[in-house]
């Protein structure tokens, strides 16, 4: 392969796109699917052959396109009409309209603020290709990336323009990528890891998923540049066994890729070979903690242990491992087209370029967005997400899954930034946003539940966290059920602290995490269940005398 | 790796001490009587980082970090006994005791029990989070020797001498976070381990009374774990 | 001066505390010169008096008149001090813990007996699905561990209350001692 036949492929490709009339995608990825996308391709592909548009017509099925409470989502370009909640049966009509006016009963105004206020580098493809094609990806200036640091950028340029676009790690902890690369880069060995951590696993959060369903190759070249910038010839992605659509696009891309010599040995003609291999979790919610991950790829227990000596040098098999997550990996490729300028113009002064946060909860267009890093939370909740069901108010906004908190009202003209969100003690972690309602009790619904999933995901190696997760979930058990004193509230506090300064990993440090934060901004559902508690001993009292 | 080895200065509790620059916080301090407490880590044994007990403060650094698995280096700055490190030591123990069923004057332990011992010198009196009284087992299906999970306190260290030192892998994890326990061969009974070599060894450096030999009484049970430090040395001078 | 006023109380245990705390043999002398024992299964006085100084709680707490009496106690007492492994943690009473009360029962009143095999319901206090530690129910101020405390660390921790001092009892005994 070189760059000439990559730009050939795309060529190619560009001009069969031009010889149609109309092309259209349907989403395929995995929420599409289960509201009948796939049958709504196949209707739609026999109705071509019925009508015999078949030269003019093509039929293509993309990744994600966002608007995931009104799928399936079908998009026609190059008129850029996008229809929602589309059923297999409706596709003669969608097939008649295609040369007059658009079916008005399913077309959505793509003016509407979800998709106005997007900026897409993450998900610049998502919906526009085909996920199964590699074609496709190369059409959309995919590999182009990875030609051009392979045929003329050093390892240590290529480093530099990550660590000048600013990008941070989009796994949660917004560590500086650059910052990272360079550590990897630096270290001394004959042997080096690229490893992907696709092991996304926060209640809500599909953002991952989606990229890899909708996009695999952006994460492979992501990992291409990443191992030729670190020195690295051998990549693993982790990715978790209960994303079977993601995986088949993965191995899919791979196999393709490899095919292409756009991975494997000796890229683009150069030095430099790469090879990917995938490994599945087997469902542990910890084994997205990097130690935790680099154990099971090992094949060992997917326990984590203690950091320092961090997986930067000494990683898998004691090697040194460059771990980044999913959506990190596909911001690499743009930055090195585009150049780290760009990426660093949009967002914050420390949080640059966009994050895709998947919206769910009491709102209303529940689906995946990326927007700019700096974008307020009222934007997001009320502009792209359409605000929440008529009959239900606002009470907070769940954000970085387990490990985070609830924002209230109050902040949430907040720009969202890393070091903005832990100030109110939350995080942006992988970017889960669930919005809660007013009918909601944060004790039994947000703080417990969080706490529940870390003491069932604990893996039991350290004490804090394997019994101190157990105690609070009794705890605010009992809370919950109005059978707690302040005795056992103060306790649940005390515990918190423990739990969070003694715990090995970053699942216990963080599990007191929506405690804390509930505890901050609505201490009087606790208190009222306090109260209940108390009434009801009052009232037992009362009956015996 | 002539950097790694070369000798590092540091102070623990304010006092300069200096150490090999591959040592671990926890083994500069035993070699200056800096009293550290311990629970999962013995020496002559894979580190686990594990029970939390030995954690330290590290000037610069918020994160308080276990002794047992964390390198000196130059300059680095220790505190071993805080008033904040002593609090969240006793209750880190305190979580230990609610775990499972430590009833002490029935153990075959009692006595000469490293939980116990831990506790006395931790000045820990009592136990201030609600005990969880878990139904657990005990199996005694093996001819000499018997465990009760009652009293462990999954500190692994029968896992780590049986894979580490005896190479059977008999003892291994099940499960995870509150439910996790230590099996034999795939969770089944001790006595029809195909692995085990009845040698013992788990049982000697068990801290507490959950792995004892089979027909001791209440506070019978005395361990023996000198064997260890002695293999480490024999086997470091074969290789 | 005026002697303090003490108390004793045994809930759910075996009294080996109380036995114990009689190991004092002639040390029991000097002590009683300094207290006035106003409530004790040593002597016989029916209701938990007002105004104790000190009150030694044996055993756990596993049944409502248990949860009642140690209301009381704490109610009318300054110093309330856990005596014994049972007091402090809940110890062999709450072995049982680990099963559900309803095999408690069949256990005690059917599997073990040769007659009258029922569960008595009437005239027996309502047993409570787990036996807790004293200072999971009232505020203790001191625990005092050992199964039993050895009588010299009964004698020391006494003599240190009524001195008014603190006293230091982590070198002095143990749990299952």
């Amino acid at each position: 392969m070189t760059r000439e036949e990559l730009q050939e492929i795309a060529e190619n490709e560009l001009e069969a796109r031009e010889e149609l009339d109309h092309l259209i995608f349907v989403c395929n990825a995995a929420s599409c699917q289960s509201s009948q996308g796939l049958q709504l391709i196949e209707s739609l592909k026999s109705g071509i052959e019925e009508k015999e548009l078949g030269d003019t017509v093509e039929v293509k099925g993309a990744g994600c396109m966002g608007l995931c409470a009104a799928g399936p989502l079908v998009l026609i370009e190059p008129d850029g009409i996008l229809y929602t909640q589309v059923k297999p049966e409706d596709a003669g009509e969608i097939l008649n309209h295609l040369e007059s006016e658009a079916v008005e009963r399913l077309k959505t105004d793509l003016e509407m603020p979800f998709f106005g206020k997007q900026v897409k580098i993450v998900l610049e493809n998502s919906g526009k290709i085909d996920p199964e094609k590699i074609e496709d990806y190369i059409a959309m200036e995919g590999y182009t990336a990875l030609n051009r640091v392979i045929t003329e950028m050093s390892p240590g340029e290529v480093i530099d323009v990550i660590s000048d676009s600013g990008l941070r790690g989009r796994g949660g902890a917004g560590y500086p990528t650059g910052l990272k690369w360079s550590t990897v880069g630096i270290a001394e060995d004959v042997q080096k890891y690229v490893v992907c951590n696709a092991d996304e696993g926060d209640p809500g959060a599909f953002m991952d998923r989606s990229v890899l369903e909708s996009d695999p190759h952006r994460v492979l070249e992501g990992m291409a540049i990443a191992g030729y910038a670190v020195g690295a010839d051998k990549g693993y992605i982790y990715v978790r066994a209960e994303y079977p659509l993601a995986i088949e696009r993965l191995r899919e891309a791979i196999k393709r890729a490899r095919r292409l010599n756009l991975l494997g040995n000796n890229i683009f003609g150069s030095q430099f070979s790469f090879n990917l291999e995938i490994r599945l979790g087997a469902g542990a919610f910890v084994c997205g903690e990097e130690t935790a991950l680099l154990a099971s790829i090992e094949g060992r227990q997917g326990r984590p242990r203690p950091r320092p000596p961090y997986p930067a040098e000494y990683g898998l098999w004691g090697h040194p491992t460059l771990i980044n997550n999913v959506e990190t990996f596909a911001n690499v490729a743009p930055i090195i087209r585009n150049g780290a300028e760009w990426f660093a113009s949009i967002g914050t002064e420390n949080s640059k370029g966009t994050k895709v946060f998947a919206m769910a909860g009491s709102i209303n267009n529940t689906g995946l967005i990326e927007v700019p890093m700096g974008i307020t939370l009222r934007d997001i909740i009320y502009d792209l997400g359409g605000g929440l069901p008529e009959d239900l108010k606002f009470k907070a906004v769940q954000t970085g899954g387990p490990s985070g908190g609830c924002v209230p009202e109050e902040h949430l003209d907040m720009p969202v930034d890393y070091e903005s969100l832990k100030e109110v003690g939350t995080m942006m972690g992988s970017g889960g946003m669930i919005v809660v309602d007013a009918s909601s009790d944060m004790v039994s619904d947000v703080a417990k539940y969080f706490v529940e999933f870390c003491k069932s995901e604990s893996c039991g190696k350290c004490v804090p966290c394997r019994v101190g997760t157990a105690q609070m979930y009794d705890l605010l058990d009992k809370i919950s059920k109005d059978e707690a004193t302040q005795r056992d509230l103060d306790l649940l506090v005390d515990l918190c602290d423990v739990v969070r300064n003694t715990s090995l990993c970053g699942l216990g440090q963080a599990a007191p995490q929506p405690v804390l934060s509930t505890l901050e901004y609505f201490k009087e559902d606790y208190d009222a269940h306090l109260q209940k508690a108390t009434d009801k001993l009052t009232h037992a009292v009362q009956r015996e005398e | 790796m002539a950097s790694r080895t070369k000798v590092k200065t540091l102070t623990i509790d304010g006092k300069r001490v200096g150490a090999r620059g591959d040592a671990t916080i926890l083994e500069v301090a035993r070699e200056h009587d800096v009293y550290i407490p311990t629970l999962c880590f013995l020496e002559g044994l894979r580190p686990n980082g594990g029970c939390r007990m030995c954690i330290v403060e590290i000037e610069g650094s918020n994160k308080l970090q276990p002794s047992c698995v964390t390198q000196v280096y130059e300059g680095m700055e220790v505190h071993t006994d805080s008033e904040r490190i002593q609090n969240y030591r006793k209750k880190i123990l305190q979580l230990i005791f609610s775990e499972r069923n430590h009833v002490c004057s029935v153990c075959v332990s009692n006595g000469n029990c490293e939980l116990q011992d831990t506790a006395q010198k931790l000045g820990m009196d009592h136990v201030e989070y609600p005990y969880l009284y878990p139904h657990m087992e005990v199996d005694a299906t093996h001819d000499r020797f018997a465990v009760d999970h009652n009293r462990c306190i999954m500190c692994t260290r029968c896992v780590r001498v049986c894979e580490g030192v005896e190479g059977a892998y008999t003892w291994d994890i099940a499960n995870r976070g509150i439910n996790a326990k230590v099996i034999t061969d795939l969770n089944q009974d001790w006595g029809d381990s195909e692995t085990c070599t009845s040698c013992g060894k788990c049982v000697q450096v068990c801290p507490t009374g959950a792995l004892f030999e089979k027909g001791k009484a209440v506070a019978e049970m005395k361990k023996t774990r000198q064997f260890l430090p002695y293999l480490s040395v024999m086997r470091e001078e074969e290789e | 001066m005026s002697k303090a006023r003490v108390a004793t109380i045994w809930l759910d245990g075996c009294s080996g505390c109380h036995m114990s705390f009689l190991d004092m043999d002639e040390a029991l002398l000097d002590i009683a010169e300094k207290i006035d024992l106003v409530y004790s299964p040593y002597v016989d006085i029916k209701e938990f008096p007002s105004d104790v100084d000190v009150t030694l709680v044996e055993g756990a707490v596993s049944s409502r008149e248990d949860l009642e009496k140690i209301q009381k106690v704490r109610e009318n007492s300054n110093l309330v001090i856990a005596f014994g492994d049972c007091a402090v943690t809940g110890n062999v009473p709450a072995m049982r813990n680990s099963f559900p009360l309803e095999s408690v029962f069949e256990r005690a009143y059917k599997e073990n007996v040769t007659v009258q095999e029922t569960v008595p319901t009437e005239t027996v206090p309502e047993l409570f699905e787990k036996v807790r530690p004293v200072h999971e129910v009232i505020n203790v101020d001191l625990h005092m561990q050992g199964c039993p405390p050895p009588a010299e660390t009964i004698k020391y921790a006494l003599t240190e209350i009524l001195e008014g001092r603190t006293p230091e009892l982590t070198d002095k005994t143990r749990f299952g001692k």
